[in-house]
């Protein structure tokens, strides 16, 4: 393997990227993610790239559909406000049945917010990225190196099922630096007949659109997307459980509170608490089923998120609310600390001995 | 080696960034977890910049440092704003030549360096921060020398070769305040 060097996680996510063999980035610079399009900017004309900064987040999600629907891997990137932005053009290429990459670095919001980490558009994510009966696969690293795992097989996922693929971190995620080795790994995009590309006349040409005016055609459209979907939850949910065997209280947390999270369960297991961490990895789909075996045990269950509560809905959904569900948050870009956490667990596991 | 909860705090320009990268980078030419987290945002324009730093045998949790046992304030500001977050029992290592202790605490070990003074003194203009970055290491001994040495190798960019040595004698100097 590669060796290990020292890589803030923006500038990780974007060398993963151009090793996925993604050769066309269109974005637009907000904190705290800037430093993809800054180190794309540089890295991008040297592999043989096209790396643009458009004149606003529609331009550049639009360039986005343009780029993919000629059949190429593609990427951008955002924080919050840039999202809701791009969120038309999101739809448009979920529509369109067209692969990408979308980087959602998460900020403090709603409306401009701040710039400190957030994790408040869990729900934009997984429920509603654009208008329309619409899903983007939603990936929740926690770590630097995790970040350009999946980035690689964000591109292979989203070409495979031609469904957007959403990386959901956090500015805590994107700034901080951790050791990261880059897999040593060939890649190999899918076909994709239907791309709209040049052809020397030697076939029909292909046509990418999300207009459908009859409603049965457009009602065929969404039952074979959704087909996909369900494919998509049977097959790519993950998530890690760590100490979850015996917990009598399940933690559960993604992304940068995971890290936390998983302190505090340390902590609290050192002090004779019977606690464990489930940390989904995939937020659409939602791991249901590692959720219901790492919470077995549980008589009640924690979740902790850097928002005022949206991922705790599905937990109570996936549980179908037969055991307890506590929630502990900060939002507007206060980061909770482990020790926070564990006094929540102590006073849930007093609660669950008694 | 133990774990190590670091901050390094200053003016923007101090270069407190690079020497937590410097750490971290040594951190982990050792094998060790490293993290490393600025902070960002409209203050680090010419206000105060700072970085948390975690060096650890397991795997790094909360990259943000809230009580640190390492403590390093090139600036007044940095430390009336972390003195009271040090973990006792722990290292606080100012430039005197720029930071006035208002409070002292009973229970920190307090390292006084006149980085800046020394720094104009030895030709070092503009590194004091390795200077603190010397005696950081004689005082915790988180990493050999030869390590930092690695680590001040990856961290200066090429283009800025011809001041790696600068840097060492910094570092050296500082080690023997």
């Amino acid at each position: 393997m590669a060796e290990r060097i020292l890589m803030k996680g923006n500038e990780a996510i974007a060398e993963a990227a151009i090793r996925a063999g993604c050769r066309h980035f269109f974005g637009y610079p907000i904190t705290p993610q800037t430093e993809v399009s800054a180190y794309l900017a540089k890295r991008m004309p040297k592999v043989g790239g096209c790396f643009l900064q458009a004149e606003s987040e529609v331009a550049a999600i639009n360039m986005v559909l343009g780029a993919a629907a000629a059949g190429v891997r593609v990427m951008t990137s955002s924080s919050s406000p840039g999202i809701s932005l791009k969120s038309e053009g999101i739809s448009y290429i979920i529509g369109s049945d067209l692969p990408c990459v979308i980087l959602n670095i998460q900020r403090g919001g709603p409306g401009l917010g701040g710039i400190q980490p957030s994790q408040a558009d869990y729900n934009q994510a997984t429920k509603a990225p654009g208008h329309g009966d619409a899903h983007v696969m939603v990936f929740a690293p926690s770590t630097v190196q995790e970040m350009v795992t999946c980035i690689f097989d964000m591109f292979d996922l989203s070409e495979q099922y031609r469904v957007p693929a959403m990386l959901l971190g956090d500015g805590l995620l994107g700034q901080m630096m951790e050791p990261v080795e880059f897999p040593d790994v060939k890649v190999t995009p899918a076909e994709k007949p239907w791309a709209a590309n040049g052809h020397q006349n030697k076939r029909e040409h292909n046509v990418v659109n999300s207009l459908y005016l009859q409603p049965d055609q457009l009602e065929a459209k969404n039952i074979e997307r959704f087909e996909r979907y369900a494919q998509i939850q049977a097959n790519e949910t993950r998530a890690e459980a760590f100490e979850t065997e015996d917990c009598d209280v399940l933690v559960v947390a993604y992304g940068a509170s995971s890290r936390i999270a998983r302190s505090a369960v340390m902590n609290a297991r050192a002090q004779g608490l019977k606690v464990g961490l489930l940390r989904p990895i995939t937020l659409w789909p939602f791991p249901k089923k590692e959720l219901l075996k790492a919470s077995k045990t549980a008589k009640d269950i924690l979740v902790v998120e850097m928002s005022m509560g949206q991922m705790v809905d599905d937990v109570k959904l996936a549980l179908e609310c037969k055991k307890p569900v506590h929630f502990f948050g900060h939002t507007g870009g206060i980061i909770p600390t482990p020790a926070e956490v564990l006094e929540q667990l102590k006073t849930i596991a007093g609660g669950a001995a008694k | 080696m133990a774990s190590y909860n670091m901050v390094f705090a200053g003016f923007g320009g101090q270069g407190v960034l690079f020497t937590g990268k410097v750490v971290a980078y040594a951190g982990l030419i050792d094998g060790k977890e490293v993290s490393w987290l600025p902070s960002y945002g409209p203050e680090m324009r010419g206000g105060t910049a700072n970085c948390s730093v975690c060096i650890s045998d397991l795997p790094v949790g909360s990259p943000l440092v809230t009580e640190p046992d390492v403590l390093i304030a090139m600036n007044g500001p940095s430390y009336d704003k972390f003195i009271d977050a040090v973990k006792p029992g722990g290292v606080v290592i100012i430039d005197s030549s720029l930071v006035n202790p208002s409070k002292r605490r009973e229970d920190v070990t307090l390292c006084e360096v006149p980085a800046t003074a020394l720094s104009n003194e030895e030709h070092l203009e503009g590194i004091a921060n390795m200077i603190l970055l010397g005696k950081l290491l004689e005082s915790t001994g988180f990493a050999s020398m030869e390590t930092v040495e690695q680590s001040v190798q990856k961290c200066v960019p090429a283009s800025k070769a011809h001041l790696l040595e600068h840097n060492l004698r910094a570092i050296r100097l500082g080690m023997e305040q």
